[in-house]
Parts: C-alpha cells; sequence; structure tokens
C-alpha cells in the first residue's frame, strides 16, 4: 500500500508534536519527583485521560477490532463488566490509600503495609511483566507496519521489519528521557484524543456504508449484535463463557486485579495534583472508556459486514467446499454451541496466508483460517482517502506508543525506587536517581527491543506470555482487597497468599484445557480432569481459582501470624484512616456522584445492547 | 507543570485539521472519494478537527 504525500505529513505533524512535548517539558524536571512523578501536579482530567490511554496499547485497538469481527459487540463486557465497576471501585475506595499513603509506587505501598518481601515479590514480577508487554507492543507495531507495507518502496522490504522497531523505539525514548511522567502523560492524552480522531470518521463512514446498527443486526448472527444474548450458558454463545464466569472471572477477579494494582494505571492517578484529584482520575476515565466499544470494536462489526452486499469474499475467492466448511467447522480455540453455527460472513478480513509458501493457512478441518488482526486497519484502508488515511495510520501508531510508553514509565519507576534504590544503592543523592530513572528508561527499552525480537523468534513465547501474565496477576487482588480493609492481614499471610495463589493457577491450567487444544501450553500438561468451552473460559476460572486460593491462605496465615500494632498501619488500612470529607467541594464534582452517574450510564449501555 | 497540554492538544488538532480541509479543498470533487461513499471527508473532518484545535488552544492559552 502507498501512502500520499499528505498522509506522511500528517504523520510527521504528529511525531514532531510527540517529541516537541518531550523539548519543552524537559526544563521542568529538577528532581526525580518530577521525573517519576510528574511531581504530582497534574490535573485529574489529564491524568484520567492518560489513565485510559496508556492501557489502550496495541491488544486493544487490534484486539478488539479483531474480536469484534470475531465475537461480536458481545466484547463489550471487557468494558462495561470488565473495567467501570474496577475502575469506580479503585478511585473511590483504594485511591486514598494509594494517593494518602505518599508511596510513590504499588510495590513500594506493598511494603508499607506488610513487609520487604511482599515488595520484592510484586516489584520484581511486574517490572518483568512490563517489558515483555511493551515488547509485544513494540513487535506488533512493526509487524503491521510491514503487513501493510506502509514503508514499500522507501526502504528494502527485508529491513522494514528492524527498521520499524527501532524508530518506534527511538521516539518513545526520545520523549520518556526528555520529560519523564509528564511528558508520557502529555503525549497519551494527545494519543487519546487523536484515536478518538482517528476512529470516530471511520465507524459514520463505516455504519453509514453498511446501512447503520440495524442493518448489521439484520446481517450478523443474533449472539453477535447482542452482549447478553446466550450469556446464561457457554453452550449458546460465542464466548464459550457462562454468566458466572463472567462476571466473577472478567468482571471481578480479572479486571479488579488489573485496574486496582497494576501500576502502569496507578502511577497515572498517582501523578495528580491533590487525594481529591487522584480519586476522581479512574473515575474521569471511566468515562470515555465506556464508549470505547463504539470506537474500537464497532470497526470489527463492520469490517466483516462491509462487502456482503455483493459476492461473500470467501464464494469470490474460494470454491464452495471451503465456505461450506466454513459454517461447519467451528472458529479455532473457541467451540461453538449448537445455536452459535450460523454462517458468519467475513466481509472484508483476508485468509490467512503462509508468509513462506504464499499458501492459505488451513486448520486441522481443512477450513480456512481467518486474519481478524487486520480487520480495523483493512477498514481504515477501505474507507479512508488519502490524507484522513494518514489521520487513520497516526491514530494506530499511537495506539502502539502509548501502550508501550505506559510501560516503560512503570518499569523506570519500578526499577529505580523498588529494586535499585531498595537493594542495590540506597542512600544515593535525588539527583543520582534522577540519573538512574533516565538510565533505566535507555535498559527499559533495549529490553523491550530484546522481548520484541523473542516474541518474533519463538512462536510460542506469545501464549506462553500470557500464561505467566495470567499466574502473576490472577490473585493479586485478594492481597490488596484484604490488605486495604481488614487490618488483621499480616505481610507473611500476604506473601504466602501470592505465592500459593500463582500456584494453584498453575495447577488449574495444568488439569484444564479448553476444548479443541492439545496438552501443552493451553493447559492440560498434568492431567485432563476438566475441558473448558473455551479458551476465554478457562482464563476467567483460572483466576477465580486463584483468587479464592490467595484469599483463604491469606486469611488462615494472618489468623496464625502476630499483626503488625494499629498505629503503624494508620493511612494504609480503610478502618484506621480517617474518612475523608468532600463536602467542601460542589456536588457535581464530587467522586460520589460523579462514580453513581458512571455506572448509571453503564447498566443503561448494557441494558440497550443487551 | 508551566505547559498546558490543552494548547498542545489545540495546536496538534489545528495543524492536522487544517492540512486536511487544505488538501480537501484542492481534491474537491475528485474520484479519490470513491473510497468514502463520495463523501469528502478531508475538508468534513479536517475543518471539525481545526474547530476544536481552536477551542482547546484558545482554552489553554497563557494567562497574561
Amino acid at each position: 500500500m502507498h501512502l500520499a504525500l499528505i498522509d506522511w505529513l500528517v504523520m510527521l505533524v504528529y511525531f514532531g508534536f510527540v517529541l516537541g512535548i518531550g523539548f519543552a517539558l524537559r526544563r521542568y524536571i529538577r528532581s526525580s519527583n518530577d521525573f517519576f512523578l510528574a511531581g504530582r501536579s497534574i490535573p485529574a482530567w489529564v491524568c484520567g485521560l492518560a489513565f485510559i490511554s496508556a492501557n489502550v496499547g496495541a491488544q486493544e485497538v487490534l484486539g478488539m477490532g479483531a474480536s469484534g469481527a470475531k465475537y461480536g459487540i458481545v466484547m463489550s463486557h471487557f468494558y462495561w463488566i470488565g473495567a467501570i465497576p474496577a475502575m469506580l471501585f479503585v478511585g473511590y475506595f483504594m485511591m486514598p490509600f494509594y494517593y494518602g499513603s505518599k508511596a510513590r509506587s504499588v510495590p513500594e505501598y506493598l511494603r508499607m503495609r506488610y513487609d520487604e518481601k511482599t515488595r520484592a515479590l510484586n516489584a520484581f514480577s511486574f517490572a518483568i511483566m512490563t517489558i515483555f508487554s511493551s515488547g509485544i507492543s513494540l513487535y506488533a507495531m512493526a509487524l503491521l507496519i510491514q503487513t501493510l507495507g506502509l514503508l514499500d518502496g522507501l526502504i528494502p522490504h527485508a529491513w522494514v521489519f528492524h527498521f520499524s522497531i527501532f524508530l518506534s523505539a527511538a521516539i518513545v525514548l526520545g520523549y520518556i528521557f526528555l520529560g519523564g511522567l509528564s511528558s508520557a502523560i502529555y503525549n497519551e492524552v494527545l494519543q487519546f484524543f487523536l484515536i478518538v480522531a482517528g476512529f470516530l470518521p471511520l465507524v459514520w463512514i463505516g455504519l453509514r456504508n453498511v446501512g447503520g446498527w440495524a442493518a448489521i443486526q439484520q446481517r450478523l448472527p443474533a449472539t453477535m449484535t447482542h452482549s447478553w444474548r446466550g450469556m446464561e450458558h457457554a453452550s449458546t454463545n460465542s464466548l464459550g463463557v457462562g454468566v458466572v464466569g463472567l462476571v466473577m472471572g472478567l468482571g471481578f477477579v480479572l479486571s479488579f486485579g488489573y485496574w486496582c494494582t497494576d501500576f502502569l494505571v496507578i502511577q497515572r492517578a498517582m501523578a495528580a495534583e491533590s487525594q481529591e484529584s487522584a480519586r476522581l482520575v479512574p473515575v474521569i476515565a471511566a468515562i470515555p472508556k465506556m464508549f470505547f466499544p463504539f470506537v474500537v470494536i464497532l470497526p470489527g462489526l463492520i469490517a466483516v459486514c462491509v462487502t456482503s452486499h455483493a459476492l461473500a469474499p470467501a464464494t469470490a475467492s474460494a470454491p464452495a467446499a471451503i465456505v461450506a466448511g466454513v459454517s461447519a467447522a467451528p472458529t479455532p480455540g473457541i467451540a461453538e454451541g449448537p445455536q452459535v453455527k450460523e454462517i458468519h460472513p467475513h466481509g472484508i478480513i483476508p485468509q490467512k496466508v503462509d508468509p513462506i509458501t504464499g499458501e492459505p493457512v488451513l486448520d486441522s478441518t481443512g477450513a480456512p483460517v481467518y486474519n481478524y488482526d487486520l480487520a480495523t486497519p483493512l477498514l481504515l484502508i477501505h474507507f479512508f482517502p488519502a490524507g484522513m488515511l494518514g489521520l487513520g495510520i497516526t491514530a494506530l501508531l499511537a495506539s502502539f506508543m502509548s501502550g508501550m510508553a505506559g510501560n516503560v514509565t512503570a518499569f523506570n519507576t519500578v526499577w529505580t525506587y523498588d529494586i535499585y534504590q531498595s537493594y542495590i544503592r540506597k542512600n544515593a543523592s535525588d539527583s543520582h536517581y534522577l540519573w538512574m530513572g533516565r538510565a533505566a528508561t535507555v535498559g527499559g527499552i533495549l529490553l523491550s527491543i530484546g522481548a520484541a525480537y523473542a516474541v518474533t523468534s519463538f512462536n510460542n513465547i506469545y501464549d506462553a506470555l500470557q500464561l505467566i501474565f495470567s499466574l502473576v496477576n490472577a490473585p493479586l487482588f485478594a492481597t490488596f482487597l484484604l490488605g486495604m480493609f481488614w487490618k488483621r492481614t499480616t505481610g507473611h499471610a500476604a506473601f504466602a497468599g501470592l505465592l500459593s495463589g500463582s500456584a494453584a493457577a498453575l495447577l488449574h491450567h495444568g488439569l484444564t484445557i479448553p476444548q479443541g487444544a492439545l496438552p501443552g501450553i493451553h493447559g492440560g500438561w498434568i492431567a485432563t480432569l476438566h475441558i473448558y468451552p473455551s479458551d476465554m473460559a478457562q482464563n476467567f476460572w483460572t483466576a477465580i481459582f486463584s483468587f479464592s486460593v490467595n484469599l483463604v491462605v491469606t486469611t488462615v496465615v494472618s489468623v496464625l501470624t502476630r499483626p503488625r500494632p494499629e498505629g503503624e498501619l494508620v493511612g494504609l488500612v480503610y478502618s484506621l484512616t480517617p474518612r475523608h470529607i468532600d463536602s467542601s467541594l460542589p456536588w457535581y464534582k464530587r467522586p460520589i456522584w460523579i462514580a453513581s452517574g458512571v455506572a448509571a450510564m453503564a447498566l443503561v449501555l448494557n441494558f440497550l445492547f443487551r | 507543570m508551566g505547559l498546558d497540554v490543552r494548547l498542545s492538544l489545540g495546536l496538534l488538532f489545528l495543524a492536522i485539521g487544517a492540512l486536511l480541509a487544505l488538501y480537501g479543498l484542492f481534491t474537491m470533487g475528485s474520484d479519490l472519494y470513491a473510497k468514502s461513499i463520495g463523501v469528502n471527508l478531508n475538508l468534513i473532518w479536517g475543518s471539525i478537527m481545526m474547530t476544536l484545535g481552536l477551542l482547546a488552544a484558545w482554552l489553554g492559552r497563557k494567562p497574561k
């Protein structure tokens, strides 16, 4: 695909601004506090937008477009169930402890609340995960640039992948190295608005073309256009998840475990100018988050509807036998129940082609495999004329960069404060730690590049990483929940609980398997005691088991060990911290009213798309 | 922080919006827009972005 001069101009203007912000903020960075916490001086709405922008990485824009094309609007559960409640909870209930304790990072809060070993466990596992997440963002971005052929004709094809990796790494390095967290946050605000500016017109023109939401509903199976249709049982919806697994696994354990404990997002709220602002950050972030399905999932649904007014593409390009195969064979990895076997159009989604042989990839039943990851980018190319296409591509690249930068700023802070300052060099000057933060930014980016190449060279590493992330993250929320709301919880208990929670997750994974998968990286490597209808269901239930084991072990060990004196826990535990009275604010600025409004709106959205 | 993010955001939208709107003006009626089902997206969306950019930059302007 060739971009016109105007497309390049739009991209250049954006990247000029990105680096310009880094330079402009450079002179405000005088202490490590400025670099790592943005001097705790940023208004709530700015942090709020950064809060969701940092979370919108590669996985979200491409992944949600892909899942929208594959499963439909049902993916909105990842927002309305799997994000909003947790975001409101962390803002309203947990922020006072994170912000009020003056901890500089989430692992540091764990040291204040529990002990050194719990902090170390969290800091090391978190640091490793941020590097791999950032590497995955980098890899996905380079792969997309290569697949779309954005740079073809400018540099030799064999170099495109490497060039893309190093150029994007250099840009992210540039603006974080110069301006630290404030530069990352400012850029995330720009990235947020760019993502909206790039995708909103896409959705508008796409809906206009396919004939609106009503036409999509007519063309696609009902389970794709309703988020609660068939949710009563795992076998009657395309996700293969029942309502208990969905609400408990996704809506409670996984989502609270991410939004309430992940320093990547919490760091944005910690940069707020006051405790009231910090509480508002996740609540404000929840407002745009609620509407994100319309910007990122809807393009996927439009993409599968687009060309069906002409010939279905599969019919046009392949013999009827393959089409019959599509309707009969379930999508790989997902077991479709009896009621879900309606013909699923593929629109502009291309078939996966083996890069070496050039032959289409077929699954074990001989049906073609579709490359859903290209749903959103191909829709951009399909509808956007030169000019707008530049904006759309810029929005895509912006989403990758915001995800990567979020990981890098979280990494350099945890490395410098929780690892370097705690275990390597304790009493250095502040300017030394500022220097270390910049060095850690360079180191983090280099490690991310290494991680990106690791993902490139080993086919299975992506699945392995997802598995490790779920093992580490699944038990986390129980530790924070008990720590913040039960003063009796002890450090030994938290440590034991976290380890046994991860062990339980590993064990559950080894004993269960999603339908249709082979024992190994997808589970069942000990024995197969239970078969889940889909890998999503397995993932949700792994989390539920892991959380419950952590909850029980932490409670039991707490009762058996000596608690810390209450005086040491003031400001860290709910019952020992004076309630913050926010009656000085006008009612529409109080977190409780904004949070209630958001919750009501999320209910309405669930009802509208039920 | 001494830099208001609304100013940077406004200027960015103003610059990109102006580029798109101008390009849209010069390509009016071109078959470029067959893709976007006949809508001159560059002109329309470019103008919207310019307007929003102006508004944001005005809100974030330096106090005198």
